[in-house]
């Protein structure tokens, strides 16, 4: 098979997999188990196969250019130390796929537990074999991610959410620490492919950015590992299912943070920093981690804190900056995963058959289940270092490298002390583990009878015991090949003389194992009865949790800091908000101004017209007028806006731009109807004359107000003077007016930019049409007017009164009283719809188009409301129907557009061509024309929508007020063009 | 008559803009029309201002800019206007449902508590 399709296979098929038994019903758990487990064995499989190429000493590497213009390829790279951690990765997966599937319980959802593992594997084995920094920190979060899902799977529990949120926390914040390391020190190596990093040592060191790279890199993998004082996650993560716990913190998980670390050993380590900060955390942490695990009455807390404490261990072999130590570390991190896993399937067997992990609970198992309480002696006695075991191999050469550790500040001399005395404590723990669990006497009043497990589950431990035994009797025969390949590939030529077999002869690291053993027996023995008594947790650091202070710093974080900020910075009213915005925008004008000068460009200004310019005084004191009296005056504002509008439509005009003229014209008719009917619905207030003047303090806010408005004013003004008195580029409008006809077959360039060279814009435009006027309708259909409007307005209770109410709930129709306007209208109706055609067809070449186009017909239809009254309308205008007319505009425009797809053009394009017509001759067609009828039809559809909508409330307001007087009279529905309310 | 422009642009910019921080809902929406119209003509001066350009291009030719308006500022105002004019009707909407909800046309839903 070739290296890339294995490589890409081996990421690829777990992450398949993990899809697949997502979706097979929840209690399928045979089927998800086969699955994953042929998934985890196909995956050994393929690292197999990798093999002979590996251990020839090549590199496997798989290149797949994904965005090859910015340099971005999914890179994959698989040299010896990679294949080792692949191999450990999918074979403890196999193995605890196997253990899962006879240790979950019927009632748990177990497809799941199989996916999330099976995505675990998939990004662990990316982790490991990927060739680039960026998809490294990738893969690295997944593996946060997934870990977060596995350990959060009882998710029923408090435990589980909490130690899943927390390991998410601790890690995932790593993570992110990692991806700035590995962006730096990218940016050292200028590249970011693994195989240049790794040959970019010296530059590395030497470099100013170097610590920088060196603490966030030592961040993402310290977290990870559980290294102190990111550990106190690690403990809680034990409300994971046992065989999660097993598969994360033996093999994968914890370990991907030492992997990193000695991947990255050639080129980053070797300086003082690097020992004074990976060996000193390695070391607190391989003491406090066994110090504790001593006092762990729960089986998986002790494994969890003996996991940390060997981790430790491996960090700080990895801290010693010497080639021998890092032979030991990969060492170790094999022996570890070795025995860690069968340990903890042991207490996971013991938990599944007596219903409790608690050691003072436990005792004399070995009478019940010999079997298993075997197996976990021989996994123990490998953890606690005894000699023909694997533990015992790695721990030698852990002494021998304390002994000889070139360390400053002191620190050689008292290394092999502390390395004792780690190694005491864990000699303690472990005869704790299996002398609390299988000695003494027969245990009483456990939940379960305890008996053997089923065969098959003892099957994976036996494996990694008998794993643990032959490493630990014959190191070079099993192990020696692997390792060597794993070592070379890291260190290249540098490999170490390093002499893997048990017996060294008498040395001094073989007294320093014996005075351990023989010291962390008497520990043990002279811990009996404190073990015994019911003080839960270690003495002298008790009080140091590192969970609370997690909690605590969470707390503060996201409650109390959010909390004050909010009440410092936040606030719910608008008024203040507004403000903020405007004066930012304010500011962010002048910060421009300030560094970068200002002043009015060079051409020379036109002659100002006295025309315009006395327009532009009305309009100037329509626009004031309107501000001063927005409050009291609502009626008199909206006329005055109305006015500036006006001015505005004429500004247009002069300047040489009919087509704005056109539609703002048309705009504003519609606005002004519109707000005209909405003024029914505000509260009533009239300003008291002789009234107590403002507050003080609302004095002083309208000042503000005022200097902010004044200035945002000015600032505008100063603007558009600089920009007006400066050459507009002509990069676009000079390509629009050169294609407009020849490529858009229109001479009405604005129109042919609408609906041709930025056709997307305006259909995205009329989108935006028509969601806001469903949007309107549907706001209004459930509308409740405030009770102080529901009484009809004075004029029209006069009106009640002069004339007698005829029908049942109505009056006479308006038209009646409107005779001559309403017979006007009635004629101006063909006129204008005749008006708004021409308008539509000329669009392309003239003036017009569909915007005012439409917007005239919607006019001419609010014209019959106005004058002939709601009833009478819609009578005789029922073909109108607003939603209809919003959806062919849509379906018209979008359909000109995907029609270009059918001819094989781009979404949008443009047909155009002459056609010869008789009478008329030849004339110019373009399917634009038809996108301008949908943007017609569309904004007639939405505009009446909009309106009528609006106009009908007064009828329903009536219709309440009635209600309201006169209780029983059922309303009668009339024929409703904006749809039924 | 570049400044009377300007001054027109501030005026209904600085109009729109004390609207805009008054507390009641008419306000808002009448300051948000005047500053509208003060973005828009904004946004077209900045085609510059031209007086007696032809904006329909003859029959078969291709415009130059030293005869024609600057098509694209008027372009985008275009469609600036339509969309002013659907986020008005909106706004009025809501402000009408707030206003039936809360009882009051105060932009916050509930009078300042002196």
């Amino acid at each position: 098979m070739p290296e890339t399709a294995l490589l890409l296979i081996l990421v690829a098929l777990p992450f398949a997999g993990s899809l697949v038994a997502g979706l097979l019903p929840t209690h399928a758990r045979n089927a998800a188990a086969a699955l994953a487990g042929g998934i985890a064995l196909t995956s050994l499989l393929l690292v197999w196969m990798a093999y002979p190429s590996v251990s020839a000493g090549g590199v496997l590497r798989a290149d797949i250019a994904w965005m090859p213009a910015l340099g971005l390829n999914l890179t994959l790279r698989m040299d010896g130390f990679a294949w080792l951690f692949a191999g450990l990765v999918t074979g403890i997966g196999a193995l605890v796929v196997l253990y899962a599937r006879y240790y979950m319980a019927e009632e748990d959802p177990v497809p799941r537990i199989f996916a999330f593992l099976l995505a675990f594997m998939g990004a662990m084995t990316g982790v490991v074999i990927s060739g680039n920094l960026v998809q490294l920190a990738f893969f690295w979060e997944l593996t946060s991610l997934f870990s977060f899902l596995l350990i959060g799977y009882w998710h029923h529990t408090t435990t589980a959410r909490e130690g899943a949120r927390m390991a998410l926390t601790v890690t995932a914040t790593g993570g992110l620490a990692l991806f700035a390391g590995m962006l730096v020190l990218g940016h050292i190596v200028g590249s970011y492919e693994v195989d240049a990093v790794l040959e970019a040592g010296n530059r590395i060191r030497e470099h100013p950015l170097y610590l920088p790279a060196l603490v966030f890199i030592l961040l993402g993998a310290l977290t990870k590992s559980a290294q102190f004082p990111f550990h106190f996650w690690l403990p809680n993560a034990m409300a994971a299912p046992t065989p999660v716990s097993a598969y994360l913190h033996s093999a994968t998980l914890v370990k991907a943070g030492v992997f990193l670390l000695a991947r990255f050993w050639p080129v980053m380590a070797g300086t003082e920093a690097w020992f004074l900060i990976v060996g000193t955390i390695g070391l607190v942490t391989m003491l406090l981690g066994a110090y504790v695990a001593i006092f762990q009455n729960d089986l998986k807390g002790l494994l969890a804190y003996s996991t940390i404490s060997h981790l430790g261990l491996i960090t700080l072999l990895l801290g010693l900056n010497s080639e021998l130590a890092l032979v030991a570390a990969v060492f170790h991190i094999l022996n570890h995963a070795a025995f860690k896993a069968s340990l903890f399937m042991a207490a996971g067997i013991i938990d599944h058959e007596t219903g409790t992990r608690d050691i003072r609970r436990l005792s004399g198992l070995n009478r019940a289940m010999p079997f298993t309480a075997r197996l976990a002696l021989v996994a123990a006695a490998a953890m606690a270092g005894v000699p023909l075991l694997n533990g015992f191999i790695s721990k030698e050469m852990f002494f021998a490298e304390a002994l000889s550790a070139d360390a400053p500040l002191g620190l050689a001399n008292i290394l092999p002390f502390v390395a004792m005395l780690g190694s005491a404590f864990s000699v303690a723990y472990s005869l704790r583990f299996i002398h609390g669990a299988f000695f003494g006497p027969d245990p009483v009043d456990l939940p379960r009878a305890p008996h053997e497990p089923a065969a098959w589950m003892r099957f994976p431990v036996e494996i990694l015991v008998l794993t643990c035994l032959g490493v630990g009797v014959l190191p070079a025969a099993t192990i020696g090949p692997f390792l060597d390949l794993a070592v070379r590939s890291v260190l290249g030529d540098d490999v170490p003389d390093y002499n893997l077999s048990v017996w060294h002869g008498l040395n001094l690291p073989l007294l320093m194992s014996v005075v351990a053993l023989a010291g962390g027996a008497a520990l043990y023995l002279s811990l009996q009865r404190l073990l015994r008594s019911e003080i839960e947790g270690e003495p002298l650091i008790r009080r140091l949790e590192g969970k609370r202070i997690f909690e605590r710093t969470m707390v503060f974080l996201s409650w109390r800091l959010a909390r004050r900020l909010e009440a410092v910075a936040g606030t719910r009213r608008l008024q203040p908000q507004l403000r903020l915005i405007v004066a930012a925008a304010f500011l962010a004008g002048g910060a421009v101004v300030w560094f970068r000068g200002f002043g009015p460009g060079n051409l020379p200004p036109s002659p100002i017209d006295p025309v315009l310019a006395s327009v532009w005084v009305v309009g100037g004191a329509c626009a004031l007028g309107a501000a001063t009296i927005a409050k009291f005056h609502r009626l008199a504002a909206l006329i005055l806006v109305g006015g500036a509008g006006l001015i505005v439509c004429i500004t247009f005009v002069w300047f040489s731009a009919p087509d704005l003229a056109l539609t703002q014209l048309t705009v504003e008719v519609v606005t002004t109807v519109l707000l005209l009917l909405g003024l029914r619905w505000l509260p009533k207030r009239v300003q008291v004359p002789g009234e107590r003047g403002p507050e003080v303090i609302t004095r002083a806010r309208r000042l503000r107000d005022l200097a902010l408005a004044a200035g945002a004013g000015g600032g505008m003004a100063a603007l558009s003077y600089a920009v007006m008195t400066r050459t507009p580029p002509d990069l676009l409008a000079q390509d629009f007016l050169a294609r407009a006809y020849t490529e858009g077959g229109g001479t009405n360039v604005v129109n042919v930019t609408l609906v041709d060279f930025r056709g997307f814009d305006t259909l995205g435009e009329i989108f935006v049409v028509a969601a806001v006027a469903l949007a309107t309708y549907a706001l209004l259909r459930r509308f409740r007017p405030a009770p102080d409007s529901l009484v009809p307005p004075a004029q029209q209770l006069d009106q009640h009164a002069a004339e007698p109410v005829e029908a049942e709930g109505g009056t006479r129709p308006v038209a009646d009283w409107l005779l001559v306007p309403f017979t006007l209208t009635r004629l101006l109706f063909p006129v204008m719809a005749l008006v708004a055609v021409f308008l539509l067809l000329r669009g392309h070449d003239l003036p017009g188009g569909g915007f005012p186009a439409g917007m005239v017909v919607a006019i001419a239809v609010i014209l019959q409301y106005m004058i002939g009254g709601t009833a009478w309308t819609e009578e005789h205008l029922a073909w109108l129907r607003p939603r209809v007319w919003i959806g062919a505009g849509l379906l018209l425009a979008a359909g000109t557009g995907l029609a270009a797809l059918a001819f094989g053009k781009p979404f949008l394009t443009t047909y155009f061509a002459y056609v010869v017509l008789p009478v008329i001759g030849k004339v110019p067609v373009a399917s634009a024309l038809i996108f301008d009828i949908g943007v017609f039809a569309l904004v007639v559809g939405a505009t009446l929508l909009m309106l009528v909508a609006l106009a009908h409330q007064s009828v329903r307001g009536r219709r309440a007020t009635s209600r309201v007087l006169t209780k029983p009279s059922r309303a009668v529905r009339a024929p409703v063009a904006a749809g039924e309310d | 008559m570049e400044l009377v422009v300007a001054l027109a642009i501030g005026i209904l910019a600085g109009s729109g803009v004390w609207l805009l921080l008054r507390p009641r809902t008419f306000q808002v929406i009448i300051g948000l029309a005047l500053l509208s119209y003060a973005v828009n003509l904004f946004i077209f001066s900045t085609g510059g201002l031209r007086t007696g350009a032809d904006a329909i291009l003859r029959q078969g030719a291709a415009g130059t800019l030293a005869d024609f308006a600057d098509p694209v500022p008027q372009a985008l105002v275009l469609t600036a206007i339509v969309i002013g004019f659907a986020t008005t009707a909106l706004l009025l909407v809501v402000l009408l449902a707030a206003r039936g909800l809360t009882g009051t046309d105060h932009v916050d839903g509930r009078e300042r508590e002196q």
